[in-house]
């Protein structure tokens, strides 16, 4: 299936919107951490892990989903909160640690919790597999509509929780889609340095599901393939798995120097950003033009920049709510 | 006049089960799911029957994927459910604790309460029966030692049945952990005391809330599971010389009811505390300090017996010399005694 111009649009907002959100957190995280470099100064501290350049993988997946479906996403989560429909004001007060954030200020970037849209992550390599999963039971056992995603990176297929979960989906027929964003780094550690073969998609047979693999970082491939699983799991036929060939643009974290990279391999990179292609072929195939662009481009800016400004103008929480929430 | 009460023993395995059932005819939210829970009826005779009535949509036999199913019980849960899922050992938790101190126990917090995790995890503790280290341990203190899991252990049927009813209706994941030499499974050795008068109708126990099910004046004795049997015995010998001995069945880990226990130590002045869990960083040590802190008047230091700091030996005679004992527990207030007249 071909994503639609009005599809085609709302992914290349979301693109704009994510990256420019990830933009706008790269540099607010830097204040307070120069000229030396502490993760725990400034108005966001902690371990920060952007996503700039995975955009494809978010947008091309969450185009077929509503607010009833379930995705569970990883320590890099903001391109698919972002593509899922998070609440962007609380979720970036979360991330600046305020009363306003999505709990409270307990959670922060890599723990996202958004019950409105069904969205939560784990700080954890492939755990968000076995929620995405029940989720999925339920909706089965409940025969209420709904599918589960589940994104991980391409580190995680080395994980057990990848191996059983694919099997008990597969076993249980669930509604369930596992995509893995393949950016061919797990921090330093290359994807073929780790991994027994070359695509991840292959190791669908083993659990007798459909496997396909997106190459180009291309979101309308990720579209249309995304949108070939999720109307199979819809169907009630059962999980699929899908791998993304990605780019993370950014390091693994920030105040990653990178050294691990092969010389030149971040410019090519560069040269492949998702973003200015899918300008250019809205361009070329939908009339978009440069003064639609601009517009768009200042309506996103907007959305992020009010987002930003709700979490700073935020109050933190009393240090003693710290207490509250452990139970319900 | 008097309403004759008809008696209506049962082990706790079987009160388990007709807890399970019970809720599971209210909700249908509440399902469980396990290695071995559905024609079987679990290995420990925990959910037996259950298959037979409600089908194996809602009584789940899973693949031995401990990460799997632990996960897709906290995603059931956060989605609505109401899943009960068994660990068949305690001693199986290494191939799938992140998905329960990680997820389970966390994620309500990280959602600020907005996504609650209504998981019972129930599994099987203790030894006794020469299955060696990896199947043998109580684990209390793993457990209760990360927060955001309630953790609760029965000594008896009775408290099985209502504890198992508290726990489905909780809206926070409860360990519900049972031992094996309580369940009344006659292969895994039975403590007849277990075995008790058990309502037909749902009631629940409730979690935090101790028990003493001995009065005395003259010793505290804090058992859980195992320990409390443990307990009784060592009493009943101690009353025979004319020794006073007061039992807490703490029955709930987290939370952990203090002032039961305080106020029982506060009357007798002594206290030693039993745990078939290991001795060290354990649930001993924490009993033993919660009273410390309140600066409670003892009039002996306090005593603790527990399991020794060594994996768990297989041959019946390491076991056996091992595991706590009422007369382990005889020989700790003996000990009180001397410290005292010294």
């Amino acid at each position: 299936m071909k994503p639609s111009k009005e599809q085609q649009l709302w992914m290349y907002e979301h693109m704009l919107i994510s990256r420019y959100f990830e933009e706008s957190i790269e540099t607010i995280y830097m204040e307070g951490k120069t000229p030396a470099f502490n993760m725990a100064k400034g108005p966001i501290p902690g371990e920060m892990h952007l996503s700039n350049g995975q955009e494809p993988c978010a947008v091309g997946v969450c185009a077929h989903l509503n607010a009833s479906d379930i995705v569970t996403s990883t320590h890099r989560p903001h391109h698919v909160a972002i593509a899922k429909g998070v609440d962007l004001d609380r979720m970036t007060a979360e991330i600046f640690g305020k009363k306003t954030g999505l709990s409270g200020g307990r959670g922060g970037h890599m723990h996202i919790f958004d019950a409105a849209v069904n969205f939560s992550c784990s700080g954890i390599i492939a755990q968000g597999m076995g929620p995405a999963v029940g989720a999925a039971l339920s909706r089965q056992m409940q025969q209420k509509d709904g599918v589960a995603v589940a994104f991980l990176g391409e580190g995680a297929a080395n994980q057990g929780a990848f191996h059983e979960t694919l099997n008990l989906a597969a076993v249980w027929k669930l509604p369930v889609v596992f995509v893995i964003e393949d950016n061919a780094w797990g921090i330093s550690v290359s994807k073929s340095a780790s991994t027994a073969i070359e695509r991840n998609d292959q190791r669908a047979a083993a659990y007798g599901m459909p496997g396909h693999f997106v190459p180009g970082n291309d979101p309308l491939a990720v579209f249309e393939v995304a949108g070939e699983a999720i109307e199979r799991a819809r169907r009630g036929e059962g999980p699929s798995l899908i791998e993304i060939e990605t780019y993370r643009l950014a390091g693994h974290f920030m105040g990653d120097a990178e050294g691990y990279r092969p010389e030149g391999e971040k410019d090519a990179l560069f040269a492949k950003d998702p973003i200015p292609k899918m300008r250019a072929q809205l361009q070329a195939q939908h009339g978009w033009t440069d003064s639609d662009d601009a517009a768009l481009v200042t309506r996103c800016h907007a959305r992020v920049d009010t987002a930003i400004a709700f979490a700073r103008d935020s109050a933190f929480p009393a240090p003693e709510e710290a207490m509250e929430k452990v139970f319900v | 006049m008097t309403v004759a009460t008809k008696e209506r023993k049962l082990t706790i395995a079987r009160a388990m089960a007709e807890a399970i059932a019970q809720e599971m005819r209210i909700d249908e939210k509440v399902f469980v799911m396990g290695e071995d829970v559905g024609p079987l009826g679990g290995v420990f005779g925990n959910t037996r029957g259950l298959h037979e009535e409600f089908g194996s949509v809602r009584v789940r036999d899973t693949p031995i994927s401990e990460t799997a199913f632990m996960g897709a019980a906290v995603g059931a849960a956060s989605d609505g459910m109401r899943p009960i899922v068994e660990l068949m050992f305690v001693d199986f938790f290494g191939v799938c604790f992140d998905a329960i101190y990680n997820l389970m126990a966390k994620n309500t917090y990280f959602s600020g309460g907005e996504t609650p995790v209504p998981v019972v995890l129930m599994t099987s503790t203790g030894g006794g029966y020469s299955d060696a280290g990896q199947h043998s341990q109580c684990l209390h203190a793993t457990f209760a030692h990360l927060p955001g899991m309630k953790v609760v252990a029965p000594s008896n049927a009775y408290d099985a049945k209502g504890l198992m009813t508290a726990a489905i209706r909780d809206n926070n994941p409860v360990i519900f952990m049972f031992h094996k030499a309580l369940q009344g499974m006659g292969w895994l050795g039975t403590e007849k005391d277990a075995i008790v008068h058990v309502p037909e109708e749902a009631y629940e126990v409730p979690i935090g809330k101790a028990a003493v099910v001995r009065e005395g004046s003259d010793v505290t004795i804090v058992g859980i599971t195992s320990g409390v049997h443990h307990g009784l015995k060592a009493a009943r010998v101690l009353a025979e010389r004319g020794i006073s001995a007061e039992v807490v069945d703490l029955r709930s880990l987290v939370p952990l009811d203090r002032e039961t226990v305080l106020a029982s130590v506060r009357k007798t002045g002594r206290l030693i505390v039993v745990d078939e869990d290991y001795q060290s960083y354990g649930m001993s040590a924490e009993i033993i300090s919660s009273v410390a802190e309140q600066g409670v008047a003892l009039k002996a230091a306090p005593q603790r017996v527990a399991y020794p700091d060594i994996p768990i030996p297989f041959t019946p005679v390491m076991e056996q010399w091992a595991l706590p004992s009422p007369e382990k527990i005889i020989a700790a207030f003996e000990k009180m005694q001397k410290m005292e007249t010294r």
